[in-house]
Protein backbone atom coordinates (compact mmCIF):
# COMPACT_ATOMS: atom_id res chain seq x y z
CA UNK A 1 0.00 0.00 0.00
CA UNK A 2 1.33 3.59 -0.49
CA UNK A 3 2.27 5.25 2.02
CA UNK A 4 -0.25 8.53 1.94
CA UNK A 5 -3.04 5.93 1.49
CA UNK A 6 -2.45 4.42 4.59
CA UNK A 7 -1.76 7.65 5.84
CA UNK A 8 -5.25 8.62 5.03
CA UNK A 9 -6.65 5.72 6.22
CA UNK A 10 -5.04 5.91 9.54
CA UNK A 11 -6.43 9.42 9.43
CA UNK A 12 -10.18 8.12 9.06
CA UNK A 13 -9.51 5.49 11.43
CA UNK A 14 -8.52 7.88 14.09
CA UNK A 15 -11.35 10.01 13.28
CA UNK A 16 -13.48 7.56 13.37
CA UNK A 17 -12.36 6.02 16.78
CA UNK A 18 -12.91 9.80 18.51
CA UNK A 19 -16.20 10.28 16.82
CA UNK A 20 -17.19 6.73 18.80
CA UNK A 21 -15.14 7.39 21.83
CA UNK A 22 -17.88 10.24 22.85
CA UNK A 23 -20.77 8.43 21.93
CA UNK A 24 -23.33 10.98 23.43
CA UNK A 25 -21.25 14.14 22.12
CA UNK A 26 -21.01 12.66 18.64
CA UNK A 27 -24.42 11.96 18.61
CA UNK A 28 -25.67 15.48 19.78
CA UNK A 29 -23.47 17.20 17.36
CA UNK A 30 -24.89 14.74 14.78
CA UNK A 31 -28.43 15.61 15.42
CA UNK A 32 -27.74 19.62 15.72
CA UNK A 33 -26.18 19.56 12.17
CA UNK A 34 -29.19 17.08 10.63
CA UNK A 35 -31.64 19.39 12.31
CA UNK A 36 -29.29 22.51 10.47
CA UNK A 37 -29.41 20.52 7.41
CA UNK A 38 -33.13 19.26 7.83
CA UNK A 39 -34.96 22.99 7.88
CA UNK A 40 -33.64 24.07 3.92
CA UNK A 41 -33.96 20.34 3.30
CA UNK A 42 -37.37 20.47 3.60
CA UNK A 43 -38.11 23.35 2.24
CA UNK A 44 -36.67 22.20 -1.00
CA UNK A 45 -38.58 19.38 -1.13
CA UNK A 46 -41.68 21.19 0.05
CA UNK A 47 -40.97 23.32 -3.31
CA UNK A 48 -40.57 20.60 -5.36
CA UNK A 49 -43.58 19.38 -4.65
CA UNK A 50 -45.76 22.43 -5.30
CA UNK A 51 -43.99 22.81 -8.60
CA UNK A 52 -45.07 19.25 -9.51
CA UNK A 53 -48.60 19.72 -8.20
CA UNK A 54 -48.88 22.32 -10.80
CA UNK A 55 -47.25 20.01 -13.45
CA UNK A 56 -49.28 17.81 -12.97
CA UNK A 57 -52.50 19.99 -12.87
CA UNK A 58 -52.45 21.26 -17.44
CA UNK A 59 -55.84 23.04 -17.26
CA UNK A 60 -53.86 25.67 -15.26
CA UNK A 61 -51.76 26.26 -17.89
CA UNK A 62 -54.83 26.17 -21.08
CA UNK A 63 -56.05 28.94 -22.33
CA UNK A 64 -59.59 28.62 -23.68
CA UNK A 65 -60.93 30.80 -26.70
CA UNK A 66 -65.27 30.78 -26.33
CA UNK A 67 -66.18 32.10 -30.00
CA UNK A 68 -69.34 34.54 -30.32
CA UNK A 69 -72.52 32.85 -30.88
CA UNK A 70 -73.30 33.81 -34.24
CA UNK A 71 -69.61 32.42 -35.24
CA UNK A 72 -70.59 29.82 -38.03
CA UNK A 73 -68.54 27.15 -39.70
CA UNK A 74 -66.15 29.95 -41.67
CA UNK A 75 -65.13 31.70 -39.00
CA UNK A 76 -64.29 28.47 -36.65
CA UNK A 77 -62.22 26.97 -39.77
CA UNK A 78 -60.63 30.34 -40.05
CA UNK A 79 -59.26 30.41 -36.49
CA UNK A 80 -58.50 27.13 -36.92
CA UNK A 81 -55.91 27.83 -39.25
CA UNK A 82 -54.80 30.88 -37.10
CA UNK A 83 -53.85 28.61 -34.43
CA UNK A 84 -52.50 25.72 -36.73
CA UNK A 85 -50.17 28.95 -37.89
CA UNK A 86 -49.42 30.41 -34.72
CA UNK A 87 -47.46 27.30 -33.51
CA UNK A 88 -48.69 28.16 -30.06
CA UNK A 89 -49.40 24.26 -28.82
CA UNK A 90 -51.67 21.78 -29.15
CA UNK A 91 -55.41 22.69 -29.15
CA UNK A 92 -58.70 20.63 -29.17
CA UNK A 93 -62.21 22.03 -29.98
CA UNK A 94 -65.22 22.12 -28.24
CA UNK A 95 -68.36 22.80 -30.05
CA UNK A 96 -71.23 23.92 -28.26
CA UNK A 97 -73.72 20.87 -28.30
CA UNK A 98 -70.57 18.66 -26.72
CA UNK A 99 -70.09 21.53 -23.98
CA UNK A 100 -73.69 21.09 -22.96
CA UNK A 101 -73.71 16.98 -22.98
CA UNK A 102 -70.98 17.71 -20.88
CA UNK A 103 -72.22 20.29 -18.49
CA UNK A 104 -75.30 17.72 -18.22
CA UNK A 105 -73.21 15.22 -17.41
CA UNK A 106 -72.48 17.19 -14.30
CA UNK A 107 -74.35 15.99 -11.42
CA UNK A 108 -77.19 18.31 -10.64
CA UNK A 109 -77.26 20.04 -13.84
CA UNK A 110 -79.36 18.37 -16.02
CA UNK A 111 -82.50 20.16 -15.01
CA UNK A 112 -80.94 23.44 -15.03
CA UNK A 113 -79.93 22.85 -18.63
CA UNK A 114 -83.40 21.33 -19.92
CA UNK A 115 -84.86 23.87 -18.55
CA UNK A 116 -83.09 26.58 -20.26
CA UNK A 117 -84.75 27.50 -24.00
CA UNK A 118 -81.69 27.21 -25.84
CA UNK A 119 -78.00 25.90 -25.65
CA UNK A 120 -76.35 29.57 -23.87
CA UNK A 121 -72.72 27.60 -24.70
CA UNK A 122 -70.75 28.76 -27.26
CA UNK A 123 -68.15 27.02 -29.05
CA UNK A 124 -64.94 26.97 -27.79
CA UNK A 125 -60.82 26.05 -28.24
CA UNK A 126 -58.77 24.49 -25.61
CA UNK A 127 -55.12 25.59 -26.35
CA UNK A 128 -52.68 23.84 -24.34
CA UNK A 129 -49.18 26.18 -24.85
CA UNK A 130 -46.27 24.00 -25.55
CA UNK A 131 -44.18 27.20 -23.23
CA UNK A 132 -46.22 27.52 -19.75
CA UNK A 133 -44.37 30.59 -18.80
CA UNK A 134 -46.93 33.09 -17.51
CA UNK A 135 -45.34 35.98 -19.60
CA UNK A 136 -45.85 33.95 -22.74
CA UNK A 137 -49.02 32.93 -21.95
CA UNK A 138 -50.51 36.51 -21.66
CA UNK A 139 -48.89 36.86 -24.80
CA UNK A 140 -51.29 34.38 -26.21
CA UNK A 141 -54.20 35.52 -24.76
CA UNK A 142 -53.73 38.58 -26.10
CA UNK A 143 -53.15 37.57 -29.75
CA UNK A 144 -56.14 35.55 -29.38
CA UNK A 145 -58.71 38.09 -28.45
CA UNK A 146 -57.56 40.15 -31.46
CA UNK A 147 -59.17 37.24 -33.59
CA UNK A 148 -61.98 37.61 -35.50
CA UNK A 149 -65.69 36.28 -33.77
CA UNK A 150 -63.77 35.53 -30.69
CA UNK A 151 -65.77 36.35 -27.56
CA UNK A 152 -64.23 35.83 -24.94
CA UNK A 153 -60.37 34.78 -23.92
CA UNK A 154 -60.03 32.89 -20.62
CA UNK A 155 -56.64 32.28 -18.81
CA UNK A 156 -55.96 31.89 -15.52
CA UNK A 157 -52.97 34.05 -15.57
CA UNK A 158 -53.68 35.87 -12.70
CA UNK A 159 -53.34 32.78 -10.00
CA UNK A 160 -50.46 31.27 -12.63
CA UNK A 161 -48.97 34.43 -11.59
CA UNK A 162 -48.97 34.71 -8.32
CA UNK A 163 -48.35 31.05 -7.46
CA UNK A 164 -45.02 31.58 -9.65
CA UNK A 165 -44.03 34.40 -7.66
CA UNK A 166 -45.01 32.13 -4.49
CA UNK A 167 -42.29 29.80 -5.69
CA UNK A 168 -39.75 32.22 -6.31
CA UNK A 169 -40.33 33.89 -2.98
CA UNK A 170 -40.43 30.30 -1.54
CA UNK A 171 -37.16 29.36 -3.50
CA UNK A 172 -35.16 32.88 -1.85
CA UNK A 173 -36.51 31.78 1.47
CA UNK A 174 -35.24 28.22 1.21
CA UNK A 175 -32.40 29.80 -0.19
CA UNK A 176 -31.39 32.07 2.68
CA UNK A 177 -32.56 29.56 5.16
CA UNK A 178 -29.88 27.22 3.26
CA UNK A 179 -27.16 29.85 3.73
CA UNK A 180 -28.04 30.43 7.14
CA UNK A 181 -28.20 26.68 8.22
CA UNK A 182 -24.87 26.05 5.89
CA UNK A 183 -22.92 29.00 8.76
CA UNK A 184 -24.42 27.10 11.71
CA UNK A 185 -23.13 23.85 10.66
CA UNK A 186 -19.50 25.35 9.46
CA UNK A 187 -20.14 27.11 13.28
CA UNK A 188 -20.56 23.72 14.96
CA UNK A 189 -17.78 21.92 13.17
CA UNK A 190 -15.71 24.85 14.03
CA UNK A 191 -16.39 24.54 17.71
CA UNK A 192 -16.03 20.61 18.18
CA UNK A 193 -12.79 20.97 16.30
CA UNK A 194 -11.85 23.28 18.54
CA UNK A 195 -12.30 20.66 21.47
CA UNK A 196 -10.87 18.08 19.83
CA UNK A 197 -7.44 20.01 19.41
CA UNK A 198 -7.93 21.46 23.12
CA UNK A 199 -8.33 17.96 24.08
CA UNK A 200 -5.36 16.89 21.86
CA UNK A 201 -3.27 19.94 22.85
CA UNK A 202 -0.18 16.99 24.44
CA UNK A 203 -0.57 14.39 21.66
CA UNK A 204 -0.33 17.56 18.86
CA UNK A 205 2.12 19.22 20.66
CA UNK A 206 4.77 16.20 21.08
CA UNK A 207 3.84 15.14 17.22
CA UNK A 208 5.00 18.41 16.22
CA UNK A 209 7.84 17.91 18.26
CA UNK A 210 9.05 15.21 16.70
CA UNK A 211 8.32 15.78 13.14
CA UNK A 212 4.99 15.94 12.60
CA UNK A 213 3.79 17.94 9.43
CA UNK A 214 0.71 20.60 9.82
CA UNK A 215 -0.85 18.55 7.57
CA UNK A 216 -0.28 15.19 9.63
CA UNK A 217 -1.63 16.94 12.32
CA UNK A 218 -4.69 18.24 10.43
CA UNK A 219 -5.72 15.26 8.47
CA UNK A 220 -7.74 13.46 11.36
CA UNK A 221 -9.18 17.27 12.45
CA UNK A 222 -10.57 17.34 8.72
CA UNK A 223 -11.68 14.01 8.49
CA UNK A 224 -13.66 13.82 11.26
CA UNK A 225 -15.32 17.61 10.20
CA UNK A 226 -16.35 15.46 7.06
CA UNK A 227 -17.64 12.25 8.61
CA UNK A 228 -19.95 14.74 10.97
CA UNK A 229 -20.61 16.42 8.12
CA UNK A 230 -21.81 13.02 6.24
CA UNK A 231 -23.34 12.19 9.32
CA UNK A 232 -25.27 14.57 9.66
CA UNK A 233 -26.51 15.08 5.81
CA UNK A 234 -27.69 11.34 6.05
CA UNK A 235 -29.73 12.08 9.60
CA UNK A 236 -30.87 14.97 7.87
CA UNK A 237 -32.06 12.68 4.98
CA UNK A 238 -34.00 10.14 7.67
CA UNK A 239 -35.47 13.26 9.84
CA UNK A 240 -36.55 14.54 6.26
CA UNK A 241 -37.70 10.97 5.72
CA UNK A 242 -39.58 10.42 8.32
CA UNK A 243 -41.57 13.89 8.62
CA UNK A 244 -42.78 12.98 4.64
CA UNK A 245 -44.10 9.61 5.97
CA UNK A 246 -46.01 11.24 8.12
CA UNK A 247 -47.51 13.72 6.11
CA UNK A 248 -48.75 11.01 3.18
CA UNK A 249 -51.55 9.70 4.73
CA UNK A 250 -53.07 13.15 5.27
CA UNK A 251 -52.18 14.48 1.82
CA UNK A 252 -53.57 11.47 -0.03
CA UNK A 253 -56.73 12.25 1.93
CA UNK A 254 -56.74 15.73 1.25
CA UNK A 255 -56.03 15.12 -3.12
CA UNK A 256 -58.84 12.14 -2.83
CA UNK A 257 -61.56 14.75 -1.61
CA UNK A 258 -60.33 17.31 -4.82
CA UNK A 259 -60.79 14.42 -6.79
CA UNK A 260 -57.19 14.48 -8.03
CA UNK A 261 -54.30 12.23 -7.36
CA UNK A 262 -50.99 13.17 -6.00
CA UNK A 263 -48.31 11.48 -4.20
CA UNK A 264 -45.78 13.71 -1.96
CA UNK A 265 -42.14 13.34 -3.80
CA UNK A 266 -39.86 11.93 -1.68
CA UNK A 267 -35.53 12.22 -1.48
CA UNK A 268 -33.97 10.47 -4.35
CA UNK A 269 -30.92 8.46 -3.61
CA UNK A 270 -29.00 11.26 -5.82
CA UNK A 271 -30.56 13.39 -3.54
CA UNK A 272 -29.51 12.02 -0.08
CA UNK A 273 -26.06 11.37 -1.99
CA UNK A 274 -26.01 15.60 -2.14
CA UNK A 275 -26.75 16.11 1.17
CA UNK A 276 -24.23 13.95 2.36
CA UNK A 277 -21.49 15.69 0.18
CA UNK A 278 -22.82 19.42 1.32
CA UNK A 279 -22.45 17.99 4.34
CA UNK A 280 -19.24 16.81 4.03
CA UNK A 281 -17.95 20.24 2.33
CA UNK A 282 -19.29 22.58 4.97
CA UNK A 283 -17.76 19.91 7.71
CA UNK A 284 -14.74 19.87 5.89
CA UNK A 285 -14.34 23.75 6.08
CA UNK A 286 -15.05 24.37 9.26
CA UNK A 287 -12.75 21.41 10.66
CA UNK A 288 -9.97 23.49 8.09
CA UNK A 289 -10.52 27.22 9.35
CA UNK A 290 -10.63 25.76 13.21
CA UNK A 291 -7.65 23.81 12.50
CA UNK A 292 -5.86 26.69 11.20
CA UNK A 293 -6.62 29.16 13.95
CA UNK A 294 -6.24 26.83 17.07
CA UNK A 295 -3.19 24.93 15.75
CA UNK A 296 -1.34 27.46 15.37
CA UNK A 297 -1.60 28.25 19.35
CA UNK A 298 0.28 25.40 19.90
CA UNK A 299 4.08 25.06 20.17
CA UNK B 1 28.06 17.08 11.54
CA UNK B 2 26.57 19.75 14.24
CA UNK B 3 28.48 23.76 13.38
CA UNK B 4 27.42 27.04 15.37
CA UNK B 5 28.46 30.11 15.18
CA UNK B 6 28.57 32.81 17.47
CA UNK B 7 25.13 31.89 18.28
CA UNK B 8 23.25 34.74 19.87
CA UNK B 9 20.11 34.03 21.35
CA UNK B 10 18.26 37.13 23.40
CA UNK B 11 14.65 37.21 24.13
CA UNK B 12 11.97 39.80 23.76
CA UNK B 13 12.15 40.87 27.27
CA UNK B 14 16.01 41.37 26.41
CA UNK B 15 17.42 39.08 27.81
CA UNK B 16 20.71 37.32 26.06
CA UNK B 17 20.12 33.42 27.05
CA UNK B 18 23.29 32.77 24.40
CA UNK B 19 25.89 34.87 23.66
CA UNK B 20 28.13 34.44 20.62
CA UNK B 21 28.33 30.39 21.01
CA UNK B 22 31.02 29.19 18.60
CA UNK B 23 31.48 24.97 18.90
CA UNK B 24 31.53 22.15 16.55
CA UNK B 25 30.45 18.43 16.49
CA UNK B 26 31.82 15.82 14.70
CA UNK B 27 29.87 12.49 13.67
CA UNK B 28 29.58 9.78 16.33
CA UNK B 29 31.07 12.05 19.28
CA UNK B 30 29.75 12.20 22.58
CA UNK B 31 29.50 15.87 23.86
CA UNK B 32 28.19 16.75 27.32
CA UNK B 33 26.79 20.66 27.65
CA UNK B 34 27.48 21.58 31.18
CA UNK B 35 26.63 24.27 33.15
CA UNK B 36 24.43 25.83 36.30
CA UNK B 37 20.35 26.22 35.82
CA UNK B 38 19.95 29.60 33.69
CA UNK B 39 23.78 29.02 31.81
CA UNK B 40 21.58 28.75 28.69
CA UNK B 41 21.64 24.65 27.94
CA UNK B 42 17.90 24.13 27.48
CA UNK B 43 18.26 27.19 25.21
CA UNK B 44 20.82 25.92 23.02
CA UNK B 45 18.75 22.21 22.97
CA UNK B 46 15.70 24.46 21.55
CA UNK B 47 18.03 26.31 19.08
CA UNK B 48 19.37 22.70 17.86
CA UNK B 49 15.87 20.67 17.73
CA UNK B 50 14.33 24.11 15.90
CA UNK B 51 12.15 24.88 18.17
CA UNK B 52 13.74 28.21 18.31
CA UNK B 53 16.02 30.14 16.00
CA UNK B 54 19.03 32.17 17.13
CA UNK B 55 19.14 35.83 17.27
CA UNK B 56 22.43 35.64 15.34
CA UNK B 57 24.82 33.65 14.33
CA UNK B 58 24.41 29.89 12.18
CA UNK B 59 23.91 26.61 13.33
CA UNK B 60 24.28 24.16 10.66
CA UNK B 61 22.74 20.45 11.00
CA UNK B 62 23.92 18.03 8.50
CA UNK B 63 24.40 20.56 6.28
CA UNK B 64 21.28 22.84 6.92
CA UNK B 65 21.56 25.82 8.13
CA UNK B 66 18.52 26.01 10.73
CA UNK B 67 18.52 29.92 10.96
CA UNK B 68 17.40 30.11 7.63
CA UNK B 69 15.14 26.95 7.57
CA UNK B 70 11.69 27.41 5.81
CA UNK B 71 9.10 26.43 8.26
CA UNK B 72 7.46 24.04 6.43
CA UNK B 73 11.20 22.05 6.37
CA UNK B 74 11.24 22.14 9.91
CA UNK B 75 9.61 18.68 10.68
CA UNK B 76 11.73 16.94 8.45
CA UNK B 77 14.74 17.98 10.17
CA UNK B 78 13.10 16.81 13.49
CA UNK B 79 12.96 13.51 12.01
CA UNK B 80 16.71 12.76 11.80
CA UNK B 81 17.11 14.01 15.17
CA UNK B 82 16.33 11.96 18.18
CA UNK B 83 15.02 14.80 20.52
CA UNK B 84 14.88 13.70 24.25
CA UNK B 85 12.85 16.70 26.01
CA UNK B 86 13.50 17.22 29.77
CA UNK B 87 9.81 16.45 30.98
CA UNK B 88 10.03 13.64 28.88
CA UNK B 89 6.91 14.74 26.91
CA UNK B 90 5.34 10.76 27.04
CA UNK B 91 1.68 10.87 26.03
CA UNK B 92 -0.15 9.18 28.76
CA UNK B 93 -3.54 8.01 27.19
CA UNK B 94 -1.66 5.40 25.03
CA UNK B 95 0.54 2.40 26.29
CA UNK B 96 4.11 1.66 26.11
CA UNK B 97 3.91 0.59 22.08
CA UNK B 98 1.95 3.28 20.66
CA UNK B 99 4.28 6.11 22.16
CA UNK B 100 6.88 4.60 20.76
CA UNK B 101 4.60 3.56 17.28
CA UNK B 102 4.13 7.45 16.94
CA UNK B 103 7.38 8.84 15.17
CA UNK B 104 6.96 5.75 13.09
CA UNK B 105 3.07 6.78 12.22
CA UNK B 106 4.59 10.40 11.12
CA UNK B 107 6.52 9.13 8.97
CA UNK B 108 4.18 6.71 7.25
CA UNK B 109 6.13 3.38 7.93
CA UNK B 110 4.27 0.45 7.08
CA UNK B 111 2.71 -1.23 10.47
CA UNK B 112 4.20 -4.49 10.39
CA UNK B 113 7.64 -3.03 9.77
CA UNK B 114 6.89 -0.27 12.55
CA UNK B 115 6.04 -3.09 15.38
CA UNK B 116 9.45 -4.32 14.58
CA UNK B 117 11.35 -1.41 14.88
CA UNK B 118 9.11 -0.22 17.83
CA UNK B 119 10.06 -3.93 19.29
CA UNK B 120 13.78 -3.68 19.13
CA UNK B 121 13.83 -0.44 19.90
CA UNK B 122 12.17 -0.76 23.24
CA UNK B 123 14.23 -4.31 23.78
CA UNK B 124 17.51 -1.60 22.99
CA UNK B 125 16.54 0.77 26.17
CA UNK B 126 15.86 -2.50 28.46
CA UNK B 127 11.79 -2.05 28.41
CA UNK B 128 11.01 -5.29 26.38
CA UNK B 129 7.32 -6.41 27.69
CA UNK B 130 6.30 -3.99 28.91
CA UNK B 131 4.57 -3.08 25.79
CA UNK B 132 1.10 -2.80 26.79
CA UNK B 133 1.60 -0.90 30.20
CA UNK B 134 0.61 2.38 30.30
CA UNK B 135 3.45 5.02 31.31
CA UNK B 136 1.76 6.15 34.44
CA UNK B 137 2.83 2.85 36.06
CA UNK B 138 6.58 3.03 34.71
CA UNK B 139 9.14 4.20 37.42
CA UNK B 140 11.05 7.25 36.41
CA UNK B 141 14.17 5.54 34.84
CA UNK B 142 12.10 3.53 33.15
CA UNK B 143 10.12 6.41 31.59
CA UNK B 144 13.31 7.98 30.65
CA UNK B 145 13.92 4.61 28.26
CA UNK B 146 10.76 5.03 26.75
CA UNK B 147 11.50 8.53 25.92
CA UNK B 148 14.82 7.46 24.25
CA UNK B 149 12.71 4.27 23.14
CA UNK B 150 11.07 6.77 20.85
CA UNK B 151 13.54 9.29 20.37
CA UNK B 152 15.59 6.72 18.24
CA UNK B 153 13.02 4.51 16.97
CA UNK B 154 13.60 6.42 13.41
CA UNK B 155 17.00 5.46 13.62
CA UNK B 156 18.39 9.21 13.74
CA UNK B 157 22.01 9.81 13.12
CA UNK B 158 21.83 12.67 16.57
CA UNK B 159 20.55 12.16 19.57
CA UNK B 160 19.76 15.73 21.34
CA UNK B 161 18.96 15.12 25.41
CA UNK B 162 17.84 17.64 27.33
CA UNK B 163 18.85 16.75 31.25
CA UNK B 164 17.87 13.36 30.89
CA UNK B 165 19.09 12.07 34.14
CA UNK B 166 17.17 14.27 36.13
CA UNK B 167 15.53 13.60 38.95
CA UNK B 168 16.94 10.19 38.99
CA UNK B 169 19.08 7.89 41.42
CA UNK B 170 22.48 7.25 40.80
CA UNK B 171 21.80 3.76 39.64
CA UNK B 172 19.38 4.73 37.04
CA UNK B 173 21.36 7.55 35.85
CA UNK B 174 24.04 5.35 35.14
CA UNK B 175 21.83 2.61 33.12
CA UNK B 176 20.63 6.20 31.03
CA UNK B 177 24.29 7.08 30.22
CA UNK B 178 24.76 3.25 29.52
CA UNK B 179 22.33 3.42 26.74
CA UNK B 180 23.19 6.97 24.91
CA UNK B 181 27.04 5.56 25.28
CA UNK B 182 25.77 2.41 23.48
CA UNK B 183 24.45 4.55 20.59
CA UNK B 184 27.68 6.28 20.74
CA UNK B 185 29.06 3.41 19.94
CA UNK B 186 27.32 2.20 17.00
CA UNK B 187 28.04 5.68 15.38
CA UNK B 188 25.08 7.79 16.61
CA UNK B 189 26.10 11.50 17.68
CA UNK B 190 24.90 12.12 21.25
CA UNK B 191 24.45 15.71 22.44
CA UNK B 192 23.25 15.82 26.68
CA UNK B 193 22.72 18.79 28.32
CA UNK B 194 22.95 18.34 31.78
CA UNK B 195 23.56 20.57 35.00
CA UNK B 196 25.58 17.66 36.75
CA UNK B 197 27.42 15.73 34.15
CA UNK B 198 26.83 12.36 35.97
CA UNK B 199 29.98 10.88 34.34
CA UNK B 200 31.21 6.95 33.75
CA UNK B 201 34.76 6.67 34.79
CA UNK B 202 35.38 4.58 31.18
CA UNK B 203 33.84 7.44 29.37
CA UNK B 204 35.48 9.93 28.20
CA UNK B 205 33.19 12.93 26.83
CA UNK B 206 33.83 16.47 25.35
CA UNK B 207 32.35 18.53 27.89
CA UNK B 208 30.99 21.82 26.59
CA UNK B 209 30.46 24.40 29.71
CA UNK B 210 27.95 27.44 29.35
CA UNK B 211 28.20 30.24 31.94
CA UNK B 212 25.79 32.48 31.26
CA UNK B 213 25.17 32.33 27.98
CA UNK B 214 28.98 32.45 27.52
CA UNK B 215 31.16 28.46 26.64
CA UNK B 216 34.25 27.50 26.99
CA UNK B 217 35.28 23.54 26.58
CA UNK B 218 37.12 21.58 28.73
CA UNK B 219 37.56 18.20 28.82
CA UNK B 220 36.95 16.62 32.21
CA UNK B 221 39.23 14.75 34.06
CA UNK B 222 36.62 11.54 34.05
CA UNK B 223 37.63 10.48 38.00
CA UNK B 224 36.67 13.69 39.04
CA UNK B 225 33.13 13.79 37.54
CA UNK B 226 32.05 10.67 38.97
CA UNK B 227 28.72 11.27 41.72
CA UNK B 228 29.16 8.10 44.09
Amino acid sequence: MRPWLAQHLAALRDALRRLVAAPLNSLLSLLVIGVALTLPTAGWLTLENLRKLTGDTPNVQQISIFLALDAGKREIGDIESRLQESRSGSWRFVPREEALKRLQAAEGMAEIIASLPRNPLPDAFVVTPGDARPEVLEDLARTFSSWPKVAHVQLDSAWVKRFDALLRLGERVVMMLGGLFAGALVTITFNTIRLQILAQAAEIEVAKLIGATDTYIQRPLHYFGMLQGVLGGLCAALLVSAGLRLLTPPVAELTRLYGASFALQGLSAGNVVALAAIGAALGWLGAKISALIHLRRIA
Amino acid sequence: MITASNVTKRYPEGREALRNVSFGITAGEMVFLTGHSGAGKSTLFKLLAAIERPTAGSIVINGQNLAALRKNAVPYLRRKLGLIFQDRKLLFDRNVLDNVLLPLAIVGHPAREALRRAQAALAKVGLPNREKTFPIALSGGEQQRLAIARAVVNRPAIILADEPTANLDAASASEILEIFHSFQQVGVTVVIATHDPLLLPHLQPRVLRLTQGEMSEEREPASCGVTP
